[in-house]
């Protein structure tokens, strides 16, 4: 406070100039610190195991805003010269973006070769872009799972459905019970939830030739799945209304949303926001398209990134590998951050017992391993924001007009958007 | 804030010589605003009563029991880090008002007392200034706080907030109704220097200006989001608003703690409604004879 004051009693550039002769100074001697920017709930508590074991390189943790904020605020960061941190939580589909920012570091030359073996080949193949480097350890993993109201499924006789012609079946049941219980909502507000859909279905929506990239949204797997729910939404069996907010919340307390199309995460969102009905829940593998080839998509899962502005990139590198390989580490991401971490090893030793959110389903991460295993490609692009923005646009046009053809309008358009953002950018397309 | 000030004035002149009849619309309307106005804040009360599952399900504005556990959980939330955050608050919205009002006062005063070459060019410059929302501005302050290494600090939140146009702009008129420029003479003529006559003589003629100029930036500050989310990435530095937020956006795996996030909304304007409470009157008597002097 008080030198505040004085500060601003002198003159105020003056102030300034001495303040950055101050923090400049110093700290050379001292251990490494590292500053990692982060959204997960928690994140903080298993650095703290970190820092105890680790006098030497100590690391504080910045919580940041999830999902596209902290990723511009950190090119902004970037851009400006200072102020960006070593470390940073980074969702699979922002890595292009942030690789062709130039704003990751290629860590493939402070990671130990075995590194790769502790995950699944898609995860490890979305932080190295397909390349030799490596831009980003892989922290957590979201295949997509459906969950259901189990006491309505009983009461309405119905089965958990197995294959979309029978989720289609199941919606139009649960919607002729009561008219306002759906099965689910199409969200025109998460994309990531649509992109998982479609990867379910063998879409790819980017992918790289050499120097070249190709846009394939407008593709049959996409439509496939956009005519699907289109149509659902035509015939008034599934919601029109977007995920995530106070309304949508209110249904899954009061029961009128009785399913949930949803990723391994969602105990912690459905205790979070409807706690009383613990117990009334139950996982399923996602309806199939093709019963005989199980796929799933991911919606969510981050990777620990070392960004480009930092001084002590093999000390963030130690660190990102501790966070996510380490035994100790992941039992405590699995424990106190409710994530499913995504090296698969240390990942089925910590998680045995369901959350307790499940605890009446006894099975809950086999169903989780077992949806984890059969996550359908998919490469991401340098444009995710602009695509998935243009989700965000065009189908809640579609969603409000609740036609089929509305929905396969929307994914040309998508398809037409992020062409022409990228030629824009500079980038060449196919 | 000027507008207060005119209807003073017109209300003072008029009803000396006829009585005022309310008139039913207008009253009608002023109901309607009002309505608009507290109906939020009647919505922040009722729903930081209630525990997560009630917020959802029970009637809107119902008030329920669990007030306290929502405080107590608030508090606890990463050891008392809210807490942390109405300080910083304080401290942005408290100094930078302080220094911001001084500056403005300052340089009111010297626009409106003083002759210089220039003065009409920095006047309209600064009037071009009201006009542009400081969000479009925050981006560029922080490639220039960068550029000094001050981003990610309290200065970086501090010092661009320290120049606000409008309160100039504001000073500027209340210097110029409120103090004499005879009086300033006279101090001249008695052999006080500029800066003696600014801060013995103008300053305190100008207090009742300046109480509104404080309350209008202190408000302005501690409810700034856009400068201090992109200045600072430390979040035991982030202010309040910029904290809530962070609550609620966790990603989509994790829920967003509404209950934490409303009541630490409701705690949050609290210092704001005391401090309209104690400078209020202070503001409202003096204003209107100030005013009437010019």
């Amino acid at each position: 406070m008080h030198s505040i004051k004085r500060g601003i009693a002198a003159t105020v550039a003056v102030a300034a100039l001495a303040l950055t002769g101050c923090s400049a100074g110093g700290g050379d001697d001292g251990p490494v610190g590292l500053d990692f920017w982060a959204w997960a709930p928690n994140v903080d508590k298993v650095v703290e195991i970190w820092n105890e074991q680790n006098p030497d390189i100590q690391v504080t943790v910045q919580k940041q805003d999830g999902g596209d904020p902290v990723i511009t605020k950190l090119l902004t960061a970037l851009k400006a010269g200072s102020g960006a941190p070593d470390l940073i939580q980074a969702e699979y589909q922002k890595i292009p973006t942030l690789v062709s920012s130039d704003a990751l570091a290629d860590i493939s030359g402070d990671l130990d070769a075995d590194v790769a073996d502790e995950f699944a080949d898609g995860l490890w193949s979305s932080v190295t872009l397909g390349s030799d480097a490596v831009y980003a350890v892989p922290q957590d993993s979201g295949p997509m799972m459906f969950y259901y109201r189990e006491d309505i499924f009983e009461e309405l006789g119905l089965e958990a459905p197995t294959t979309w012609d029978e989720y289609a079946e199941v919606a139009a049941a649960v919607h002729a019970s009561d008219p306002s219980r759906y099965l689910g909502t199409f969200s025109a507000n998460d994309a990531g939830w649509f992109t998982g859909l479609a990867q379910q279905a063998g879409a790819s929506w980017w992918s790289i030739d050499g120097d070249a990239w190709g846009v394939d949204i407008d593709e049959s797997p996409t439509q496939q799945v956009a005519e699907y729910w289109g149509g659902l939404v035509e015939e008034g069996v599934i919601d029109n209304k977007p995920m995530y907010t106070p309304e949508w919340n209110a249904g899954l307390n009061d029961g009128s949303q009785v399913g949930w199309l949803s990723a391994v995460w969602a105990p912690g969102v459905l205790s979070g926001n409807a706690a009383d009905t613990a117990g009334l829940w139950r996982a399923a593998p996602m309806p199939q398209w093709d019963a005989d080839a199980p796929a799933t998509g991911a919606w969510g899962g981050s990777s620990t990134a070392v960004t480009t502005q930092t001084e002590n990139q093999a000390a963030a590198a130690e660190f990102a590998t501790w966070l996510n390989t380490d035994p100790e580490a992941v039992a405590a991401m699995a424990d106190v951050m409710g994530i499913y971490p995504a090296a698969t090893d240390a990942a089925a030793e910590a998680l045995t017992t369901s959350p307790e959110f499940f605890s009446n389903q006894e099975d809950f991460y086999d169903v989780a391993a077992e949806a984890a295993d059969t996550i359908a490609p998919f490469t991401y692009g340098p444009n995710v924001n602009v695509t998935f923005s243009a989700y965000n646009d065009e189908f809640a046009k579609a969603a409000e007009a609740k036609t089929s053809s509305a929905f396969l309008d929307a994914v040309a358009e998508m398809q037409q958007i992020t062409v022409d953002d990228l030629e824009n950018t500079g980038f060449t397309v196919e | 804030m000027t507008t207060t000030a005119s209807t003073h004035i017109r209300a003072s002149a008029t009803s000396s010589a006829t009585t005022l009849r309310p008139s039913p619309i207008a009253t009608g309307i002023l109901i309607i605003g009002a309505l608009y106005c507290l109906i939020p804040v009647v919505w922040v009360v009722a729903a930081s009563t209630k525990s997560a599952g009630e917020l959802f399900s029970s009637f809107t504005l119902l008030p329920s029991t669990h007030v306290f556990d929502n405080l107590a959980q608030l508090s606890a939330y990463r050891d008392g880090l809210f807490w942390r955050w109405m300080l910083n608050s304080a401290i942005y919205a408290g100094v930078g008002a302080i220094a911001s009002t001084w500056v403005s006062a300052l340089a009111g005063y010297v626009l409106a007392k003083f002759a210089f070459p220039g003065k009409a060019a920095v006047f309209s410059i600064l009037l071009t200034g009201v006009l542009v929302p400081g969000v479009i501005l925050a981006i560029p302050q922080y490639l220039l706080l960068a550029q000094l290494g001050l981003t990610n600090s309290y200065w970086a939140v501090l010092l661009p907030q320290i120049i606000s146009p409008y309160a100039i702009y504001l000073a500027r008129i209340y210097a110029a109704a409120a103090v004499p420029t005879d009086v300033v003479e006279a101090a001249r003529t008695e052999g006080a220097k500029e800066f003696a006559i600014f801060n013995r003589i103008a300053l305190p003629m100008m207090l009742p200006g300046l109480v509104t100029i404080l309350l209008f930036q202190f408000v302005a500050v501690w409810n700034n989001f856009m400068l201090p989310y992109i200045m600072l990435g430390d979040d035991t530095l982030f202010p309040v608003t910029v904290g809530l937020s962070g609550l609620l956006n966790q990603g989509a795996s994790a829920p967003s703690m509404y209950t934490l996030v409303i009541a630490g909304a409701l705690v949050s304007v609290l210092p704001l409604v005391l401090l309209f409470l104690l400078l209020q009157r202070f503001w409202r008597v003096d204003l209107a004879a100030g005013a009437v002097k010019a």
